[in-house]
């Protein structure tokens, strides 16, 4: 690992791509429909994912979360893909059966303590000998806090200050033990050195945290954080406090004026401009040859989208049922019975003006001669964030990223469990590395060394520092 | 054993329980080992023990998780003690190394959410094939309170919040129907969600809303163990226990306090198993157990609620054969684990089972199964469910909050 002295002020694209792997749930993205399909559940599915993954040489391992499932007209949503596992539970498990991979869990800032998550993922990072990452989010509803102690209790504005605190709390308890602090032999009279361990104490509005942190250092220093906030304020979260963000920028003209925001935005914040990684989701639809593909795109369209998922997508907006209208028709001509679009029941459903987006999307539909189902089909598949092509012609593609710097890897969302990755480490791995844009082997042990990133600086040092820290913290969020 | 009491034991199930902390149960045991002391945060290390405890015939693994110690310096972590890995991840890194060790993590219920809780409980089923249970426990630590900003819980609210939390667990576990999830292609309804259920906690403390998020564990509902005496007999008696682990001050009281506790639970009606605890420290390769905990008490004192036993593998085989046969089981506390590992799974282990007085090893039985545990119907389970019909959703707009 690196350790650098002075923060880069230019950015300086390393030519290189990583891979990382989301395994998916709930959204439409996944076909489960077809004979190939197997269980989102079993722990067989995760652990194939996850080495075929690492026999590609990727760099993490996704899993996301939701805290409450999500629903359709107030009832649990039918289509939806529900039940993924703890995230990282299922990752202290895959843990064991892979070896350089990192393992990277969605963790809601929100719903949980900070000493006890950071506790816990400091665990992981321990027993993975340094890949574990936490993919850092932030909810504000309380309809998911209805499963939970503290209930709903958060403001939509505050979200990313108490974000950030619950971060910067996180990190101080990671930095709270020197380096080497385990007795080196049995001789000794202590199992770990005397003052080799930080108290940290936080007095904050949303929380108080007082804390010996239990455990110390992995390999890797701390968890790698990952982000994915695309708004003002969590771009400028992401400058501030992570390693990664898991970006929604995949075109590579978006991809390189992302990549200057946020380099700017990190030299702002005080940090070198290759410091943070931008990684974004995406989808690739791969076959031999680029009409193969083709046909194979709209194969898994048209699972990924069936005549009741176009439905139940608008009656989403709608606010009401719309059996009765046919998937293959023109959008409903009825208008939407709520004023706002469902407040947030789940990941992916936005506020809006209800009647205003119907009238809009009606044009829009009518304008393009899109039916119910082309139209929900062209909305929510990501169109600018698939890969379609012979695996020769994405190489190509992606080869372009790399020599840019446009991103510094892509995180894949496979929409075949447990076989989706198979042709992508089989074909386009092998044709990234003959481009010379993709690593032939793991650079390291840890998702620190193999993402490129350099051992991070200790955030204090010093109870009076911690302290002062906390003063801070308690300033901003209270 | 003249002190049991009148009433017959039933015949015990024969189970052998073995708790893994890092280096072994006594807080010194990390300066004996061959390994360095940072063995305990080591995952090979903890690979290799679940192992050697899988193929020695134990038929569990506990994972205990002491939480943050109130020392005298709450700057400081205690001098003597090494660090843990939290209990639950290392359940969960031995599920997919093992093929018959039911794994059991110690999850507070105190100072944690019980909703993660059971969410990561659930997904440890997942991941060792239908193995895993709960050890529950309740901390009076003011340090795990502080960590969490929360006041430090005492006296009876310690079984309250207990039982709070294992009702909400169990709750959830049921909260999908076994059949929920249906991959209906022809109606592209991926959940039947008439078998998906709110499970509306409103206890005192908190309330839950659920359903839970991962569909019923593999085992329905994970077996629970309790300390004797953490959780109220009404609790109790309405089964919120799988298992109790009981204590006594001496090894040579265990039996007659098994008897004791089992003919007071037959009043209230239900059946948990009944495990005894028990520390061990065993002569080996030269060395008597009563100079090896000397040597080890040197160092840090042991103290711990539990029975001891010091002395050969002879005398323990005998003494675990008669408190089996009150017990349902025994969970051993190895004082060093490599040392006493040894001992146990040469000369111990094999000859319980010589003597036909352990429960057999049966690869990828489910932990219920073990304990005898029939798999349950969810509490929300109605009727055999009626074909699938068109709708999947209610015109009931905007109505829900």
């Amino acid at each position: 690992m690196n350790h650098s002295t002075r923060p880069a002020t230019e950015f300086t694209p390393s030519g290189q791509l990583q891979l990382g792997v989301f395994f998916q749930g709930v959204n439409s993205g996944t076909v489960w429909k077809t004979a190939e399909s197997g269980s989102q559940t079993d722990f067989e599915s995760f652990r194939r994912i996850a080495q075929t993954a690492e026999r590609g040489l990727f760099a993490a391992f996704f899993l996301g979360e939701g805290l409450r499932l999500r629903e359709h007209l107030g009832r649990p949503h039918a289509l939806d893909v529900a039940g993924r596992p703890d995230a990282q539970t299922a990752l202290a498990a895959l843990a064991a059966v892979t070896t350089n991979i990192g393992l990277v869990a969605t963790q809601n800032t929100t719903y949980n303590d900070p000493a006890d998550l950071a506790h816990r993922l400091s665990s992981l990072d321990l027993l993975s000998g340094g890949r574990a990452a936490w993919n850092i989010v932030t909810t504000d509803n309380a309809w998911t806090g209805a499963n939970f102690r503290r209930g709903g209790y958060l403001d939509h504005a505050d979200r990313y200050t108490h974000a950030e605190a619950f971060v910067q709390t996180a990190k101080r308890i990671w930095d709270a033990w020197d380096d080497d602090p385990i007795a080196a032999s049995a001789s000794s009279t202590r199992w770990a050195a005397e003052g080799a361990v930080r108290r940290v104490r936080h007095n904050g509005r949303h929380y108080t945290v007082d804390v010996t942190p239990r455990l110390p250092r992995s390999a890797q220093y701390r968890p790698v954080l990952f982000q994915a906030g695309d708004s003002p304020e969590g771009r400028e979260f992401a400058a501030r406090q992570a390693d990664v963000i898991f970006s929604a920028h995949p075109q590579l003209d978006d991809a390189l004026d992302f990549r200057r925001d946020i380099v700017a935005r990190t030299l702002r914040a005080g940090r070198g401009a290759n410091d943070v990684k931008i990684m974004p989701a995406s989808e690739f639809i791969l076959a031999a040859t680029p009409r193969e593909a083709l046909e194979k795109k709209a194969w898994v369209r048209s699972l990924q989208i069936g005549p009741q998922q176009a439905i139940a997508y608008l009656e989403q907006f709608w606010g009401r049922e719309l059996q009765g209208y046919d998937p293959d028709g023109p959008l409903p001509e009825i208008d939407p019975v709520v004023e706002e679009t469902s407040e947030t029941r789940g990941s992916g459903f936005h506020g809006a003006k209800a009647r205003q987006l119907a009238d809009q999307w009606r044009a829009e539909a009518k304008e393009q001669g899109l039916s119910i189902r082309q139209f929900v089909s062209a909305k929510t598949s990501r169109g600018d964030s698939t890969f379609t092509g012979s695996y020769s012609e994405v190489a190509d593609r992606l080869a372009e990223y790399a020599r840019t710097g446009a991103v510094d890897g892509f995180n894949i969302s496979p929409w075949l469990i447990p076989s989706g990755l198979d042709d992508i480490v089989n074909h386009l791995v092998p044709e990234l590395q003959e481009r010379g844009v993709y690593p032939k082997q793991y650079a390291g042990s840890t998702l620190r060394a193999n993402l490129g990133l350099a051992t991070p600086v200790r955030t204090s040092a010093g109870v009076e520092a911690a302290a002062a820290a906390a003063a801070r913290t308690s300033a901003v969020t209270g | 054993m003249s002190t049991l009491p009148a009433i017959h034991g039933p015949q015990g199930r024969g189970l052998l329980l073995l708790e893994l902390d890092g280096a072994g149960s006594h807080p010194a045991a990390w300066r004996v080992t061959r390994s360095a002391p940072a063995v305990s945060l080591a995952p090979e290390h903890l690979r290799g023990a679940v192992l050697t405890a899988e193929s020695a015939g134990f038929h569990a693994a506990t994972f205990s998780d002491p939480g943050l110690q109130d020392t005298a310096l709450p700057d400081q972590p205690d001098p003597g003690t090494a660090a843990r890995l939290n209990a639950l991840q290392r359940a969960a890194f031995a599920g997919p190394v093992t093929r018959s060790l039911a794994l059991i993590p110690e999850v507070d219920t105190v100072y944690t959410e019980p909703f993660h809780v059971s969410t990561q409980l659930a997904s440890l089923d997942y991941v060792s094939g239908g193995r895993a249970g709960w050890l529950v426990a309740a901390s009076t630590s003011a340090a795990d309170a502080g960590a969490v900003g929360r006041d430090t819980v005492r006296g009876a609210r310690l079984a309250r919040e207990a039982g709070d939390s294992i009702e909400v667990s169990r709750r959830l576990w049921d909260s999908w129907e076994d059949d929920a999830v249906i991959r209906e292609v022809a109606t592209g309804r991926y959940l039947d969600v008439d078998k998906l259920h709110y499970v509306d906690v409103d206890n005192d403390n908190y309330s839950v809303k659920g359903p839970s998020i991962i569909p019923r564990p593999l085992q329905g509902q994970l077996p629970v163990l309790a300390p004797a005496g953490l959780l109220t007999p009404e609790d109790v008696a309405a089964g919120a226990a799988d298992a109790l682990l009981v204590s006594a001050p001496a090894p040579e009281l265990l039996a007659a306090e098994i008897a004791g506790i089992r003919a007071g639970l037959a009043i209230g009606g239900s059946e948990p198993a009944l495990i005894a605890e028990l520390d061990v420290v065993l002569d080996s390769r030269g060395q008597t157990a009563a100079d090896r905990l000397a040597a080890l008490n040197g160092h840090t004192a042991w103290q711990s609620p539990r029975a001891r036993f010091v002395g050969s593998a002879v005398e323990l085989t005998e003494l675990l054969a008669g408190v089996l046969a009150w017990a349902d089981g025994v969970r051993l506390h190895p004082a060093v684990l490599e040392t006493d590992l040894e001992e146990l799974s040469q000369l111990v282990l094999p000859e319980l089972r010589r003597r036909g007085l352990l429960a057999p090893i049966t690869p990828g039985a489910t932990f219920r199964e073990l304990l005898g545990l029939a798999r349950p119907a969810s509490r929300y389970a109605t009727a055999p469910s009626t074909p699938a019909s068109a709708a999947s959703v209610t015109p009931t707009a905007g109505a829900e909050n």
